[in-house]
């Protein structure tokens, strides 16, 4: 199988793109004959999502030179997914989509070794995803997107002058369909905007308002959200309703007939149901097929150099012929997510209490009344009273030991600044360093602490 | 741009610095505009909050309302708020646990409240969902019902509309539904 993938007369034109030099090639590109063997041998890239950008996504990456591939997804194949999921066939129904989709790749395309996880995203630890040099994403949620975003951002670091270190920037792609729009993306956080600086792009989802559904219903789409939020809960006091269960599904798509007789309404069918429920845009197979052409692309652009990369955002629009656009979008500059932070030195003795007073003699900061949180642990919150009245023991702590004897980390803090003589609210991102501690001695203390 | 050679080097420098690193627990930037919110709330007094699983899960709370004006003047209701880990992308999900004769909430709890769904904007906050909710109590609306017969009876016969909030605040029935005791 390896051999096959070394075969040259197969990678001519990968070849072409790799070993030599032009004028449009990424800063740093060096052409050689062996890139593509180095890249084989290097390069490993995660693809999260299988469904219909995700089966694109691995042939793609697999026929582009990625002989290391992993997919992540938590999804099962389910008889509607066949029509462009075109990995998966009907006797696939009920199997993971990862590792059918995985099988199915590499039984055709020879010499390329793909790794599937049928599990949640959040199940991985977070080492899981450093492993990679690069991550792909088709997903079809934001909260999936801004998870995966915050843990690539979480590996980088920036030196002391505030510029991301090279090697700890995790590189993403992202790609995107709805019907046929669609987007593909690079994030380098550091460099380009992460998900979180932009996450305006994506619109809320549209809502109607309760008193409609309940007393003027107009559209297919209020008679089946009418049953899908307001009479389920009737129905069936305390259960929740499960977008998954086949079974759900169809009782609130019958109670969405009924209503619609109800009001002399046409057009209520089971997938208009499962499209109104769980938001779900027809997929078009063409937009996918594109927008992954892309993603890959991209993905061989940014791991090999061979071209400069999109910057950054590519917008695709074929529902009126075909239109392209990119844009350039610009960093948030104290996004949260791939932001700096102030970076503040502490002793390992230093109390919250100190702690909440160099945040207000900070020349950077100024801030007053701060919350502090560190990784989901409130460490102080000035209000409302009940949650201070919990916290405020902490007050006397050592930040050090309630941050679980870190030597260097990042740390948000919520409270008034003061912005051109003005005070405001605002939400701040710092890194905390603590003084005296070398990273080796950090590793003996926490080993000394697991032996108890 | 990745540079392959630099890659082959970290691969050995990541096995040193590993052992250093601290048991990472994601906080989304939801969590943190959240963060922001809750310790910025500034409740009405009518109003008071309560975290249900400690101080860490603020995505999980419950507020009650006992208002001091109007017909529901006295009763005590109460709500619960669960977060999605879009906030403030996505509004929360807001319910009332308190069963309750109002025009505007419907025997579910479900809320019809104009910023929890189709007028939510992420420049909103937790605070502003807090004064909607009171407002629902000192100003129910027979314009946008949840609850049929409670909104025809408030738009045709205010006094009646009066006589059933109370009836079904003391825990009673009001037609053939019966409302808990909430004063
Ligand atoms: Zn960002």
């Amino acid at each position: 199988m390896a051999n096959s993938f070394s075969e040259p007369a197969r990678w001519r034109d990968l070849d072409k793109l790799l070993a030599r030099c032009g004028n449009i090639v990424g800063p740093g590109f060096e052409p050689s004959p062996q890139l593509r063997q180095e890249i084989g041998e290097f390069a490993r890239v995660l693809v999260v999502g299988a469904g219909g950008l995700g089966c694109e996504l691995l042939k793609d990456l697999a026929l582009s030179g990625f002989p290391n591939i992993d997919v992540i997804d938590m999804d099962t194949i389910e008889i509607s997914n066949l029509n462009r999921q075109f990995l998966f066939r009907l006797q696939d129904v009920g199997k993971s989509k990862a590792e059918v989709a995985a099988k199915r790749v590499m039984e055709r395309v020879s010499g390329v070794n793909i790794t599937p996880h049928f599990c949640r995203i959040e199940e991985k630890e977070i080492d899981f995803y450093n492993d990679f040099n690069i991550i792909v994403l088709g997903l079809d949620s934001i909260e999936a997107r801004s998870y995966i975003n915050s843990v690539a951002c979480s590996f980088l670091e920036y030196d002391s002058d505030d510029n991301p270190i090279p090697e700890t920037i995790k590189p993403m792609v992202d790609g995107g369909t709805e019907g046929f729009k669609g987007h593909a993306r690079v994030i380098l956080p550091g460099m380009t905007p992460c998900f979180e600086c932009n996450i305006w792009l994506f619109p809320p989802q549209i809502k109607f308002p309760l008193c409609t559904l309940a007393e003027t219903p107009r559209t297919p789409a209020h008679c089946i959200e009418y049953a899908h939020l307001i009479k389920w809960d009737e129905a069936h006091s305390g259960k929740t309703f499960e977008p998954d269960d086949p079974q759900h599904m169809q009782w609130v798509y019958t109670e969405a007939v009924k209503r619609a007789e109800l009001f002399g309404i046409a057009g209520v069918t089971y997938s208009l149901t499962q499209g109104v429920v769980k938001n779900i845009i027809p997929a078009i197979a063409s937009t996918n097929a594109i927008i992954s052409a892309s993603c890959a692309l991209e993905a061989l652009k940014i791991v090999s150099g061979c071209s400069k990369t999109l910057s950054n955002y590519m917008t695709y629009n074929g529902v009126e012929g075909t239109h392209i656009k990119v844009t350039e979008f610009v960093r948030e500059k104290d996004c949260l997510v791939c932001g700096p932070g102030t970076r503040i030195d502490l002793d390992t003795s230093t109390t919250v209490s100190q702690f909440i007073e160099i945040l207000g003699e900070h020349p950077k900061l100024l801030l007053s009344k701060p919350s502090i949180t560190h990784r989901g642990n409130n460490i102080y919150m000035q209000s409302p009273p009940i949650l201070e009245e919990m916290t405020r023991s902490n007050l006397q702590q050592p930040l050090y030991y309630l941050m679980g004897k870190v030597r260097k980390d990042t740390v948000h803090v919520s409270g008034m600044a003061e912005n051109n003589g003005k005070k405001s609210s605002s939400l701040r991102k710092l890194c905390v360093v603590f003084k005296g501690i070398a990273a080796a001695d950090v590793a003996t203390q926490m080993d000394t602490a697991g032996n108890f | 741009m990745i540079n392959l050679f630099k890659i082959k080097d970290k691969k050995n420098q990541d096995a040193e610095s590993a052992n250093g690193r601290p048991p990472i627990k994601k906080q989304s930037a939801g969590e943190l505009r959240l963060h922001k919110d809750i310790s910025e709330l500034n409740l009405p007094k009518t109003t008071t909050i309560s975290f249900l699983n400690g101080k860490d899960d603020l995505m999980n709370f419950e507020i009650s309302i006992r208002p001091d004006e109007g017909y529901y003047q006295g009763g005590t209701f109460m709500f619960t708020f669960l977060v999605p880990s879009s906030y403030p992308h996505e509004p929360p999900k807001v319910k009332c646990k308190t069963k309750v004769y109002h025009p505007n909430i419907d025997l579910e709890g479900n809320v019809c409240l104009n910023i929890l769904r189709e007028d939510w904007k992420p420049v909103l906050n937790i605070n502003t969902i807090i004064y909607g909710l009171n407002h629902l109590f000192t100003q129910p609306n027979h314009e946008d019902p949840l609850n049929h017969d409670a909104a025809a009876v408030l738009r045709d016969n205010p006094r009646l509309f009066e006589t059933n909030v109370r009836r079904a605040m003391a825990g009673g029935y009001v037609g053939q539904v019966h409302f808990p005791r909430c004063i």
